[in-house]
């Protein structure tokens, strides 16, 4: 009689790739959805062109690099980039700025670098960046969640702005677009002035920014409880946020923005979320997490009060994604059963012998 | 030292070991000043003058100078015709000298110059030397001048404007269009654009060779009738 003898692990993990990638995936849905609803269909077609393009883009990288096509092509990583990226976008985006950005975040920031898991950066946020400092006009064209504004216009009248530039007679492009709330501080900033009406304005008002953040913390939430996401570095950023934004204030109420407002608007709460916690370019220990994440934090709010962009948020993230290489080294958890004082003693006595 | 074949000297200079792809001597002025196919030019020409007219005078005084002290010498050499340089510029192509601005005197730390006078002048005759100082500059300036175009190409969507500032009035309308000006794409003339540009050149110029050495391998095979495993991959 034969006993086949397993060596460990024993019970086998079913996760994969795809796996994790179709949790993120659902878990877009309910911010995604809420977004069609206050800003209309453009963002639905953003995340449709951005998707298509970076799917094609993929293939395209993988059959140039001479690589399998169906394990990148299935794992649905590159959906989730594309989708990211569109998120990003302003509503009222013509139809090459999605692609763009796409095209560029998966050839350059993904493929390049040899494919999914060899990234050094996140590709959405290299997408993004590069259509904020090519496109700054293009980048601008957010259409408000207003009566009348970007989500009044038709599946049709949306689709014909997006890919042939051309508005309903009686719509100007200045009825539906509004400076963003980010937008008004920094010009209150910039050429003076109280900060305190922007929280009032219409951004602000209905509760918009509040509804889209709570859709995406579901999303979150369903990510967290399908375990493709740690606590760590959500709670770390936004804790960074609240913490370097509430010491501005409190030096300058006049001058800087409060926490809560830092909180909602811009990206703080999808960026800590949907990408910051991205497993290859984020950090990959506990203690880690936490140092990539806060960092994060605070460096958004310092770019958003000090830098030339209104959202700091995407170059926090690539900032913080050059420092993870350093961060895992000083970070390194001990090993089981190990003290940790002891751990470099054993190494160099190991030396020792050898 | 042998003296070198003038023909090995110019391939190594112009492709086998081209100082900004294979060297990456002198990243500074190549990435900085690369964002016009003009401002390219000027400075490729200004470097090539440098790098033979050092080359030569390191070359004739070479067996005066003694070892100890002999890098002073050649950076005193060679920040003296940059100063030629710098002058004569300002006085004949004064727009683009003020285009070019620090980069010019900056020609002086350019690493390829120093390179070449301490690896190949100090060693070599003055014919030889004013030769490679030729080679490697056409090198260096054939990928300045390629980075530029490619740069001005997608980020502005022209190809040799204000090329006056170099040739003169002649070459008022020598600037072409060749994209619209809503297709630029402004990334290509920022710094990460110069750097995405030279990684692209320098995986072109590997490819090629690549290209090439399975080529010969296929036809060394072929040759001695044998089948070789590399020609599959």
């Amino acid at each position: 009689m034969k006993f086949p003898v397993q060596t460990s692990p024993h019970v086998e993990a079913t996760s994969s790739v795809s796996d994790l990638m179709t949790t993120v995936l659902w878990a877009l849905v309910p911010g995604t959805v809420v977004a069609v609803w206050l800003l209309g269909w453009g963002v639905l077609f953003n995340v449709m062109l951005a998707v298509g393009a970076a799917w094609l883009a993929e293939a395209l990288m993988l059959w140039l690099r001479a690589r399998p096509f169906r394990p990148a092509l299935t794992d649905r990583s590159v959906l989730i980039t594309g989708w990211i990226l569109a998120l990003c976008l302003p509503n009222l985006a013509p139809w090459w700025l999605p692609v763009v950005g796409a095209v560029f975040a998966v050839v350059v920031a993904k493929q390049l670098y040899g494919g999914i898991g060899y990234n050094l950066f996140n590709p959405a946020m290299v997408g993004y960046v590069v259509l904020l400092v090519s496109f700054p006009e293009a980048m601008t064209r957010w259409g408000a969640p207003i009566d009348g504004g970007a989500a009044s216009l038709s599946l049709t009248q949306a689709a014909q702005w997006t890919f042939l530039g051309v508005l309903p007679a009686a719509t100007g492009f200045d009825a539906l677009s509004q400076a963003t709330p980010l937008d008004q501080w920094r010009m209150l900033v910039t050429h003076g002035g109280e900060i305190r009406g922007v929280a009032a304005s219409v951004w602000q008002g209905g509760g918009w920014s509040l509804w889209l953040n709570l859709a995406f913390l579901a999303g979150g939430a369903w990510m967290f409880y399908r375990g493709a996401i740690r606590w760590h570095i959500p709670v770390a950023m936004i804790a960074g946020v609240l913490l370097m934004s509430g010491l501005l204030w409190g030096i300058d109420p006049a001058r800087f923005a409060g926490p809560m407002f830092h909180l909602l608007a811009g990206g703080v709460i999808f960026g800590a979320l949907f990408v910051a916690t991205d497993p290859v370019s984020a950090s990959t220990t506990p203690r880690g997490r936490l140092v990539f994440g806060f960092g994060i934090g605070v460096l958004a709010v310092l770019i958003r009060s000090f830098g030339n962009y209104p959202d700091g948020v995407a170059f926090a993230i690539l900032l913080m994604n050059l420092a993870v290489p350093l961060i895992d080294y000083y970070t390194q958890p001990p090993v089981f059963g190990r003290k940790p004082g002891h751990a470099t003693e054993s190494v160099t006595q190991s030396r020792g012998e050898s | 030292m042998s003296d070198p074949r003038l023909s090995e000297l110019a391939l190594d200079g112009l492709w086998k070991n081209n100082p900004a792809l294979v060297q990456v001597l002198g990243l500074c002025p190549l990435l900085a000043i690369s964002n016009t196919t003009v401002n390219a030019l000027g400075l490729a020409i200004a470097t090539l003058v440098t790098l033979v007219v050092s080359n030569g005078v390191v070359s004739l005084i070479r067996d005066w100078v003694r070892s100890e002290v002999r890098l002073p010498v050649y950076v005193m050499v060679i920040a003296s015709v940059v100063t030629i340089i710098e002058l004569v510029m300002n006085a004949h192509f004064h727009s683009l000298y003020n285009t070019l601005g620090i980069f010019i005197p900056l020609i002086v730390t350019n690493c390829i110059i120093i390179a070449r006078a301490e690896g190949f002048a100090s060693r070599h005759g003055f014919g030889f030397s004013v030769f490679d100082g030729f080679v490697m500059g056409a090198g260096f300036g054939v990928v300045l001048i390629a980075l530029g175009a490619l740069r001005e190409v997608i980020g502005f969507g022209t190809l040799l404007a204000d090329a006056e500032q170099l040739f003169g009035p002649v070459a008022l309308d020598w600037g072409i269009r060749v994209l619209p000006e809503q297709m630029t794409f402004m990334l290509a003339l920022m710094p990460p654009g110069a750097f995405i540009g030279l990684a692209l050149l320098v995986a072109f110029k590997q490819a090629i060779d690549q290209r090439q050495s399975r080529r010969a391998r296929a036809a060394r095979g072929a040759r001695s009738g044998e089948p070789t495993a590399e020609v599959a991959g």
